[in-house]
């Protein structure tokens, strides 16, 4: 039950995402979204597991303290406005991400889940997690909110690896999650390089390759 | 011996970032990439693969030693390549560059040995990031504007190839299966994995891993950063990166096929790799910028590489001869033309024209790396090229190999249009030119790879060739 209300709040951030006009909100709405995920296991009962509990303090702590701390820093510097641009407006991005999720509820229902699994709404909220990361990647022009993009794209996707929090073996979880936190890192160091080249972090200055 | 392969070259990239001196670092990449090739060589003659058990992380089985080996191969002959080229930028700090270029190594050693999808990934993942340094050498505009595009996209497909490769996980705890899940008993218990689970996760992880590879319309990516990265790191990424990448997928390519899904695994192959290879003729034809022409060219071999595991049976042989092929003749690509680039400060037609009078050594190694990689006798590519189309004129359908034929002879005239004005032009008197000269040093590794390619498409030692047989065996499910 309450498994189920954490996967409703982590489907309204989608929703609160693709709306959310200030690059500073969309960062926070990531970050809420990404410590709900980090807590989800003890909602779903794991919490005995000295492994799982390791897991949940290593993610909170990357996704609701070392990831923001190093947006922070990307956005200290910028004095460049602080929208965050869409293209083609807000009410394009709900659509899509409201027709997103309807569509990753008739994808999830032509995939089996394991006999009586209580996870019923992992795979639809997963799916809809990473469209909605895909439409903020595509319909945004600030870098760091392509950034915030690929955050909840990655967000989706451990939404989906949490079925498998009980199997899956502590080295690869280790190495994806420091994976995701070293991308961020270097993304950040990209964004301090353009914002001092172009100065702004606007992706339409990146367009000069082309055929 | 695993661990030596892997943790020695990562040792050096931290000895490489925390050394201050400059001239030691350059020293360390060759040093390193010989050592490096040497330890592998010497366990594969050992014997030493396959028996380290079906239980462990790492260990040299056919396909990954064969993939191994092309990467360290070919990251020898950068590495001999790399201290020239540094040495003409005395301008920019190579600390970066340095470090990144070892770590690679290791991480692809990480990758070719891994037996677990989970860590197939997070190398793969880690080879991104510790490659995107490398692309910003030249920290200018462009650069950077090809590093966001390699770093986004490539984030963004490996994140696709996460989701693929839980999605096999799900599908094998469905089937029973229980932690880890090794590639070997993924394989023997193949027939139980839940099949739409396991579609879903191979199309996936093609999209994920094919997005590493830059197969189109995946490839987005790759003429920015081969067009904007030095040459010798446009080698590295042609023929190394785009192995790994195509080594993860054919992992889980093999856990396909042995899970009795190989009709449609193959079809999604032979898709990619015509349409990658019809991609790339398209944006070659009048292409001015001859880098950008080589990562089209790039995205070309890499889809007759798809196109080769698609058709199955003997073709796969030759999809695997055919990484090698392709990555010794990138190699003398890349390198060549960023030496003409450097002799001309321009990688633009109609300012480079007449190379073979300016840098004569150059100059004809990249014409003759155009003849090679267009398929030519008696270079690698024709052997692997002419086979697979063979092959494929056999069976899946006359169709297939003939599109394949028409592409291939559609690519070798859009590509010798730039090629030949590049090379046999007239040079622009106007144009100014740098202080580069052709030296031993920047010639003599692309000689060594020419020399490799040729010896490649005359002879093929017998062990190499079971090694390739057997890592063919596994591709097609028969562990």
């Amino acid at each position: 039950m309450l498994t189920d209300l954490l996967i409703a709040l982590i489907v309204l951030t989608n929703f609160a995402m693709a709306v959310t006009s200030r690059i500073n909100k969309a960062i926070q709405t990531a970050v809420v979204q990404g410590v709900l995920l980090g807590l989800l296991p003890l909602a779903m009962g794991l919490g005995r597991h000295p492994h799982i509990l390791l897991m949940v303090a290593s993610t909170v702590a990357v996704k609701g303290w070392l990831i923001p701390h190093l947006f922070r820093r990307a956005t200290r510097r910028l004095k460049t406005p602080r929208e965050v641009s869409p293209i083609g407006g807000f009410t394009a991005s709900l659509v899509m991400c409201a027709v997103g999720t309807g569509l990753a509820v008739l994808l999830a229902g032509n995939l089996p889940l394991a006999p009586g699994s209580r996870l019923t709404l992992f795979v639809p909220a997963s799916l809809s997690t990473l469209l909605t990361g895909f439409i903020l990647l595509i319909f945004r022009r600030k870098a760091l909110t392509q950034v915030v993009g690929y955050l909840v794209l990655e967000n989706g996707v451990y939404l989906f690896g949490l079925m498998l929090v009980e199997e899956m073996p502590l080295l690869v979880e280790a190495g994806i999650l420091l994976d995701l936190f070293v991308g961020i890192f270097i993304m950040g160091i990209v964004i301090n390089h353009i914002t001092a080249a172009f100065d702004s972090m606007d992706t339409r200055h990146l367009a000069e390759l082309k055929d | 011996m695993a661990w030596f392969l892997i943790a020695f070259p990562l040792l050096a990239a931290v000895l490489a970032f925390a050394k201050a001196s400059g001239r030691f670092r350059v020293r360390l990449l060759p040093v390193t990439g010989a050592l490096h090739l040497a330890a592998l060589v010497l366990a594969l003659v050992l014997g030493r693969y396959a028996q380290s058990g079906v239980e462990a992380w790492l260990g040299l089985d056919p396909l990954g030693s064969w993939g191994l080996l092309v990467i360290s191969v070919l990251f020898c002959i950068c590495a001999c390549y790399a201290p020239a080229y540094l040495a003409l930028r005395p301008e920019r700090d190579n600390r970066v560059f340095t470090a990144s270029f070892l770590a690679f190594l290791g991480l692809a050693s990480l990758l070719a040995m891994a037996h677990h999808p989970g860590l197939v990934w997070v190398a793969m993942e880690t080879t991104t990031l510790a490659t995107a340094p490398l692309i910003y050498f030249n920290h200018n505009r462009r650069s950077i504007e090809a590093t966001w595009k390699y770093l986004i996209i490539g984030s963004v497909g490996i994140a696709l190839a996460l989701l693929g490769t839980l999605f096999l996980a799900y599908a094998a705890k469905l089937g029973g299966l229980e932690e880890p899940l090794f590639f070997t008993r993924l394989m023997e218990r193949g027939a139980s994995l839940s099949r739409p689970w396991l579609r879903a996760g191979f199309v996936l992880a093609l999209v994920g891993y094919g997005t590493k590879m830059g197969l189109a319309p995946l490839h987005t990516w790759k003429p920015d950063a081969y067009g904007e990265s030095p040459g010798v790191i446009g080698a590295l990424l042609a023929g190394g990166v785009t192995t790994c990448a195509f080594l993860a997928l054919l992992r889980i390519f093999a856990v396909m096929a042995a899970a009795g899904e190989l009709a449609f695994a193959r079809k999604l192959m032979l898709g990619m790799g015509l349409l990658s290879m019809l991609w790339a003729a398209v944006f070659m034809v009048r292409q001015l910028d001859i880098r950008r022409l080589l990562a089209y060219s790039s995205v070309e071999h890499m889809g007759i590489l798809a196109f080769g595991i698609g058709v199955g049976g003997r073709a796969v042989v030759f999809a695997l001869f055919h990484l090698a092929a392709n990555a010794l003749v990138k190699g003398v690509l890349f390198m060549s033309a960023g030496n003409i680039n450097r002799s001309y400060a321009s990688k633009r037609l109609p300012y480079v024209t007449g190379a073979i009078r300016r840098t004569p050594v150059s100059g004809w190694l990249f014409f003759l790396g155009f003849l090679a990689i267009t398929g030519t006798p008696p270079f690698a590519p024709f052997i692997s090229e002419f086979n697979i189309a063979a092959a494929a004129l056999a069976r899946p359908s006359l169709w297939a190999g003939a599109a394949f034929l028409v592409l291939l002879a559609g690519i070798f005239l859009a590509m010798g249009d730039t090629v030949v004005q590049v090379v046999f032009g007239t040079p622009p008197a106007d144009r100014v030119r740098t202080p580069y000269r052709d030296t031993l040093a920047t010639t003599a590794p692309l000689l060594v790879a020419l020399g490799l390619a040729v010896t490649l498409g005359l002879w093929l030692p017998a062990p190499v060739g079971a090694m390739i047989h057997s890592a063919a065996n596994l591709v097609e499910g028969q562990p």
